[in-house]
């Protein structure tokens, strides 16, 4: 038995007072969880803490909270790994981001969670004639999307998505991993709409700023952002969707300008990504419009030295040696018969490989 | 006040199962549930469903390991309908979208399962559960303009009108706090079994036997309450479930000796024996002193045999539980588990479409006792029993709903609810905790209606379980607003769990045999002259459990000396 020191953000929507930290002491073994630390104080002090709670085995997502300022279950999460993590010693429990808290530690996940989840489309479209047995389909491809399939809703990946903190309308992480789940299917007959939706929308795929906050977040390894990027890829190489965002133009002007520099060249980069991947994007009218409309960023960009005048007509680059390397990778990655994705249900996590 | 052709209470598998098929018929449907429906119970179900789709197997062969399975006091007419309708409804599941895994031919693969003649399991890694979950509420979500989804509802009683019918159920917004009434037709209740009444248990906190005791004070007969099922690999470290599929793969149970024990049991399935002999055979070598782990209270569950690729693609969630809740690679090294509370077979019963001997009221699933299970479940065969009977309630319950006129649902029973919920908030602090009394019933049933049983432990826990339900009725809670106010509803929920502890405490001293789950310390042998019927428990007017006895249905096989 040890003793911890729970310090529980509290909110009581009748009692017409703002939020306040209330401390509760606990004893349990280290390695028992921040929720079951929660339910002593529920059960001993307590009753009314507010938190859903269900299966205690991280599978039910009900949970879903943030420790330590980080976003996770609190039935996955150690009481000494958190009291390590704390920043004095007290471990620290709120409810989770990006969406509105209606008592204690419980959110309302319909108002923004399941908005978006029903956004998607969440059901298989199945392709015709359905079969009379199941439909045969490749081993690998039913092992691909469990990854995606493992997904228990929680919320934690909402909650720290910085993109949708920025632009609530973002579909996000959790919607975009259940996405991947009927592209990725093959029994699904409407990939090619799927992904046309999802990079032509504004909020779609291409909102997504690559800040692995999602992946880290995730309790169940389902890297909602590598399914993210996975839908990209099978939008942008594989069906060729050329989305009024952009964003197919920004990824391949981004993937030319580092194998040609071994740098971003941050001068090329929006006018590529507006005119397409050539040096003469610039003088597209298309790539001017875009830049016109741009002005404000490049505006920042230049005072934060971000990009200088200069660079403009002289790239910064990297070593001739070390540039060859960065074409080495190119060419490994490129040379493959097949694209290889990430997927913890194949190829396992990384200790798992030692 | 809503109303509706077919109202649903509770939204797992068995639950969404038939608001899916009620809705297909052009019914009106409401599904209410007091967790969101993907937080249901159903969602930790991992080994898989069976189903005899190999070309090699046949349903009569699952019948058959069912019937056995169930010590034969399963009834056969209902194992003969689930066996059958298993493939078409595996093969419904796969249209659906659920993400079943596949052979090197691209069909579904299937493992080997305790308690059967083949490999008939088919499966999504180990969360099968989570996946067909995901994937119901996925179709649920697609119809969501035909059926009206009451998420976060807690319902606190079922109303019957003036003919004795069941009109509709009460229910509490755990939002808003608001009482309602909900007038149906019908009502189907698919809120789960009771395993809250042990602890440990594999079960979720959620599952506090909420439609059992419902049912039952209303009048229902609740069948077959002393068969609960202990499962063989539930962490010794809290109880969490550590899937059959392990030793489906070729997982080892080891005892101190580091000998395959099981050989002593069950030589022919060995570990893949029924789960009511595995665990007793567990339970045996910890009482002889041959069990591991510090106190001796564990046995090792050795995964390293199964090929490292093959866990982590099928046994992934495992991996996870070993790494996160034990401390274990299961790669590489042993697992300590121990036989812990898992499965309720009995529950309210019902016939092979669903229908309770009250007009009007139906049950599917775990809260439900159809029987399929009889004695012992097989695994696997959960998923299957609320599929197959949710599906039959909901379309049998929508077809009533055609030929009737709505009944009149009398609101007297929402004040009265209104009022006990305001009494318990109202209660003077000098009682007891729920929580504690939780607490005690959990340790009370584990410690004495478990894997071994006799007349005197089963006695006393009757005893305590008494002194519980009057403590229960001044216990007081801290929460006094309205506003998801769970304390109070945890208060509801200890009055439903010691109703149900109650009729499986009587019922264990009733029968005077060792049959499936129920092991008998003073009665060792298995009596078919006296015992193959079926306990039922009612309600009497002073509010004590009665017993009475129903046949067991037998089709095609007589009850014969059960060996593994």
């Amino acid at each position: 038995m040890a003793e911890f020191t729970l310090r529980l953000r509290r909110y009581d929507p009748e009692s017409g007072d703002a939020a306040y930290w209330e401390e509760h002491t606990i004893d349990l073994e280290p390695h028992r969880s921040v929720l079951e630390g929660i339910l002593q104080a529920k059960n001993r002090d307590d009753g009314s803490i507010g938190i859903r709670c269900s299966c205690r085995a991280a599978i039910c997502g009900s949970c879903g909270v943030r420790i330590n300022g980080r976003p996770d279950l609190a039935c996955h999460t150690h009481l000494d790994h958190a009291k390590k993590h704390s920043s004095d010693g007290v471990i620290e429990v709120e409810p989770m981001g990006n969406m509105p808290v209606i008592k204690d530690l419980i959110v309302d996940m319909e108002a923004v969670h399941w908005k978006k989840i029903r956004r998607v489309t969440p059901w298989l479209i199945p392709k015709q004639p359905v079969p009379e047995r199941e439909y045969v389909v490749p081993r690998e491809a039913m092992v691909d999307v469990t990854q995606s399939m493992a997904c228990i809703q929680c919320g934690a990946c909402v909650s720290d998505c910085l993109s949708m903190e920025v632009d609530p309308e973002f579909i996000g992480p959790a919607a975009l991993a259940k996405a991947y789940r009927f592209v990725g299917d093959p029994r699904d007959d409407q990939h090619f709409e799927r992904l046309q939706d999802l990079a032509e929308d504004p909020h779609g795929i291409y909102d997504c700023t690559h800040c692995f906050q999602c992946i880290d977040a995730c309790p169940k390894g389902v890297a909602p952002m590598s399914q993210i990027m996975r839908l990209r890829r099978l939008a942008g190489n594989d069906f060729a969707i050329e989305d009024r965002n952009n964003g197919e133009r920004h990824e391949a002007a981004f993937v030319s300008l580092v194998k040609q520099y071994g740098l971003l060249n941050e001068a090329e980069l929006l006018p590529r990504s507006y005119g397409g991947d050539t040096p003469l994007a610039k003088f597209k009218p298309s790539a001017a419009a875009e830049l016109t409309s741009s002005l404000p960023a490049i505006a920042k960009a230049l005072l934060r030295r971000k990009v200088t005048p200069a660079a403009v007509f002289k790239p910064h680059k990297l070593a001739p040696a070390d540039r060859a390397e960065v074409k080495r990778i190119y060419e490994t990655v490129e040379g493959r018969d097949e694209r290889v994705e990430f997927n913890i249900y194949i190829s396992g996590r990384d200790e798992d490989l030692t | 006040m809503p109303a509706h052709d077919v109202l649903i209470i509770g939204a797992g598998l068995a639950g969404q199962r038939a608001a899916l098929a009620a809705a297909e018929t052009g019914a009106s449907v409401a599904i209410m549930s007091k967790v969101h429906p993907v937080r249901s119970h159903s969602v930790a179900a991992a080994g898989g469903i069976n189903a005899a789709i190999a070309i090699d197997d046949d349903w009569t062969e699952h019948a058959y390991d069912t019937v056995k399975g169930s010590d034969f006091l399963g009834d056969q007419d209902a194992i003969e309908i689930m066996c059958s309708e298993a493939p078409g409804e595996a093969m419904h599941l796969e249209h659906i979208g659920v993400t079943f895994h596949r052979n090197d031919k691209g069909e579904l693969d299937l493992r080997a399962f305790g308690g059967a003649s083949k490999k008939r399991t088919a499966y999504v890694a180990d969360i099968t559960g989570q996946a067909i979950l995901h994937v119901l509420y996925e179709q649920l979500m697609r119809h969501h303009e035909t059926v009206d989804s009451f998420e976060e509802w807690f319902c606190t009683s079922l109303i019957r009108d003036d003919d004795g019918h069941c009109a509709g159920a009460v229910a509490r917004d755990i939002r808003s706090g608001t009482i309602e009434v909900f007038n149906a037709k019908s009502v189907i209740l698919a809120n789960g079994g009771n395993g809250q009444c042990y602890k440990p248990t594999t079960n979720a906190l959620i599952c506090t036997g909420d439609g059992i005791a419902q049912a039952y004070r209303a009048g229902a007969p609740i069948m077959d309450m002393e068969m609960v099922q202990y499962h063989p690999t539930t962490l010794a470290e809290n109880g969490f479930l550590i899937t059959e599929g392990a030793r489906g793969e070729g997982a080892h149970l080891l005892n101190s000796e580091g000998r395959r024990f099981m050989e002593d049991y069950a030589p022919n399935k060995m570990e893949l024996a029924s789960r009511d002999v595995v665990s007793r055979a567990e339970q045996t070598e910890i009482n002889e002193g041959r069990g591991v782990g510090p106190d001796g209270q564990g046995i090792y569950l050795d995964i390293t045999v199964v090929p490292r690729k093959r866990v982590l693609e099928a046994l992934r969630e495992i991996v996870n539980i070993g790494r996160d809740f034990a401390g274990t690679d299961i790669t590489r090294e042993p697992i300590m588990i121990r036989p812990g509370q898992h499965y309720i077979m009995g529950g309210v019963r019902t016939d092979v479409d669903g229908q309770t001997p009250i007009p009007g009221l139906y049950a599917a699933g775990e809260v439900a006792c159809v029987s399929v299970h009889g004695g012992n479940r097989l695994g696997a065969n959960s998923l299957l029993d609320t599929l197959i009977f949710g599906r039959r309630s909901g379309e049998h319950a929508a077809r009533r709903g055609k030929e009737l006129a709505m009944p009149k649902a009398p609101a007297t029973r929402a004040s009265e609810d209104a009022a006990q919920i305001k009494q318990i908030i109202d209660r003077p602090h000098d009682g007891r905790r729920v929580s504690e009394i939780k607490d005690e019933l959990g340790a009370t049933m584990n410690e004495f209606v478990a894997v071994y049983r006799d007349e005197d432990g089963l006695k006393k826990a009757g005893e305590i379980v008494g002194r519980l339900k009057e403590q229960a009725a001044e216990a007081y809670v801290d929460d006094r607003g309205t506003v998801f106010n769970q304390d109070v509803l945890g208060a509801l929920e200890v009055g439903y769990m010691i109703d149900c502890a109650e009729m499986t405490i009587v019922s264990a001293i009733d029968r005077k045999e060792s049959r499936g789950a129920q092991f008998r310390l003073d009665y060792p042998d298995r009596h078919d002259e006296e015992w193959l019927k079926h306990i039922n428990v009612t309600r009497s007017a002073d509010g004590e459990p009665e017993i009475s006895y129903s046949p067991v249905t037998i089709t095609q096989w007589e009850p014969e000396v059960r060996k593994y």
